[in-house]
């Protein structure tokens, strides 16, 4: 699984880094970044975290896996 | 709805982030029909801010940063290979790899590349780059780890100052070049290019404002040395980073008949492309970085935007529209808003900051670096701009919405006066004495104002 923060979107709540530190830091006071390959034993608190994000800003989801032509 | 419209094959060319958004919402949409994704780059879709961030502090690895699909949008993706033409009359897509790919629905989706620097032998140079994909963050990135003594970066946008953060931040020592007065001062105007140069200075960054590079220099081997700048003096460096703002992708197009050129290629509200008539077409489509597209809160003027979130919700629509017919077609309203991260700030930006005459700082300080300017246009809100205040973006979004008066009444939003009591002139500077670009730019008339510049395609 990956994911991706629609920064866009974030507040910089920092529920998400709260709930996943591994995943999410703050860097400076509001300025969010992640990494965006989830490994097995963080997909649990990844999903929370998503799911805790007050705006809705962390689609989660399979990498696109190009069809072989 | 036609039953035909959620049929009939779909092609998108560009395997980005508007074109995997504009899948997954044709599949939400119930389009049921053949679905083909067209990209030149060899990767599935990945995400290109975290480049210059995560990729460039070594947080992330550059191959990591592939984008998430909501859903599978149960494409056929055809990746690496290049489309070399459009038909429209016989409604076919051309790819360099000979095949044409019919289409009853097309969207445009080629987003823009790295402005290369002008002369080709000095950009050839080892230790030159550009900033736009996987390959080239990933090579950056191992030069950054291996130490250089200096990098160079000409351009002072938000891709080039999140850069020059970035090496700062690794403990390397940073240049920057920039023809304007000021970092970010075509995207921000003079006062907040003020701050911005302030953090550069702060952060040890060599800031060197009006001036120009005027050759990059190599050694016997090829390698890049340092720069000749135009004031004189020469930059001695290892690294040496072009970011002098994008180039659209439209060159495919050239003999397509469609309104695409420099800024774009030209649609209606609803993502449809113009010809080059000006006849909007029915059934070809556009989102995203390439766009370029009429805003009602704008007077009308079209824009062209190099916004993640603008790619997301046009891609959106543009989708939606394609299988809609008639009055449930809908409209790309959404508000430009943009962020970067740099020296330690977020920054953040809605509305239009250059579509402006004057600006306060409605609240915060600018000493200690966490206030929102609000921006005016003839006595209206356009834009405001948050640096390190991101939770105020929303409020001021309402008022650019509603068109409110300019400048904001005093403690509209927190209570307190305005931190200026007067507004200043916003000094959005002219784009031909700029090194960078601006990310946001109104392609139309101003009476006042010359708004963009037209650079030969490189
Ligand atoms: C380093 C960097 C940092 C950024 N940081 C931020 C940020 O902090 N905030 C923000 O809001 N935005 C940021 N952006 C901008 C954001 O990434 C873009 O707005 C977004 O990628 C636009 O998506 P797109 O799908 O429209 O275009 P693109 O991502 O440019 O994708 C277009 C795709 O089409 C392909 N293509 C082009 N021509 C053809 C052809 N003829 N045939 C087939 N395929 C073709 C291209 O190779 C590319 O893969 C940043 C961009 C970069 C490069
Ligand atoms: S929880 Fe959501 S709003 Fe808060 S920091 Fe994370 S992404 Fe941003």
């Amino acid at each position: 699984m990956r994911l991706v923060v629609d920064l866009t979107r974030c507040q910089a709540y920092a529920q998400c880094v709260f709930l996943a530190p591994e995943m999410f830091e703050l860097h400076g006071e509001e300025a969010l970044l992640y990494r965006q390959e989830v490994p097995d034993e963080q997909l649990e608190r990844v999903r929370q975290a998503a799911a805790a994000c007050p705006v809705q800003a962390i689609p989660v989801g399979e990498a696109v896996s190009a069809r072989a032509r | 709805m036609p039953g035909d419209l959620r049929e009939g094959p779909i092609v998108i060319v560009g395997a980005s982030l508007a074109g995997l958004r504009a899948a997954e919402k044709l599949r939400e949409e119930g389009f049921t029909g053949s679905l083909t994704v067209v990209g030149d780059e060899p990767h599935p879709p990945y995400d290109r801010p975290p480049l210059s961030k995560q990729v460039l502090l070594g947080m992330s690895a550059a191959d990591t940063t592939g984008l998430p699909m909501r859903r599978d949008p149960d494409a056929d993706w055809r990746l690496g290979v290049r489309a070399t033409g459009l038909d429209l009359v016989g409604r076919q897509v051309l790819l360099a790899d000979g095949e044409s790919l019919p289409y009853d629905r097309l969207l445009i989706a080629t987003g823009t590349r790295a402005r290369p620097w002008p002369q080709p032998e000095q950009a050839a140079l080892d230790g030159v780059f550009t900033l736009r994909t996987r390959e080239d963050a990933g090579c950056l990135a191992e030069r950054l780890a291996a130490g250089p003594r200096r990098v160079l970066v000409i351009g002072a946008g938000f891709t080039g100052s999140e850069i020059a953060s970035a090496c700062r931040e690794r403990g390397i020592e940073v240049t920057v070049a920039e023809r304007g007065t000021a970092p970010l001062v075509g995207a921000l105007g003079g006062t907040l290019a003020r701050l911005a140069a302030g953090l550069q200075r702060a952060h040890g960054v060599d800031l060197r404002c009006g001036v120009t590079v005027t050759a990059l220099c190599g050694n016997d081997g090829g390698r890049f040395t340092g720069a000749d700048l135009s004031d004189g003096s020469h930059i001695d460096a290892d690294v040496c980073v072009i970011a002098m703002g994008a180039v659209r992708n439209v060159e495919w197009l050239a003999d397509s008949g469609l309104a695409a050129g420099p800024h774009g290629v030209a649609c209606d509200a609803g993502c449809r492309a113009f010809d080059m008539y000006g006849i909007v077409t029915d059934d070809v489509f556009v989102a995203g970085d390439v766009s370029r597209f009429p805003h009602p809160l704008f007077d009308y003027q079209m824009l062209s935007l190099e916004h993640w979130g603008n790619a997301v919700a046009q891609a959106e629509v543009a989708a939606h529209n394609m299988i809609s017919s008639g009055p449930p077609r809908r409209p790309h309203l959404a508000v430009p808003v943009f962020w970067s991260s740099q020296f330690g700030v977020n920054i953040k930006s809605v509305g239009v900051p250059t579509y402006s005459d004057q600006v306060v700082i409605a609240q915060g300080s600018l000493s200690e670096r966490h206030l929102v300017a609000v921006y005016g246009y003839r006595g209206r809100i356009t834009a405001a701009v948050t640096v390190n205040m991101a939770k105020w973006l929303e409020y001021y979004q309402g008022l650019i919405e509603a068109a409110a008066p300019f400048p904001p009444a005093p403690g509209a939003a927190d209570g307190h006066p305005l931190v200026t009591e007067f507004a200043l002139p916003s000094d959005v500077p002219d784009p031909r004495g700029l090194s960078h670009g601006p990310t946001v730019a109104l392609t139309g008339h101003l009476p006042d104002r010359r708004l963009t510049v037209v650079r030969p395609a490189g």
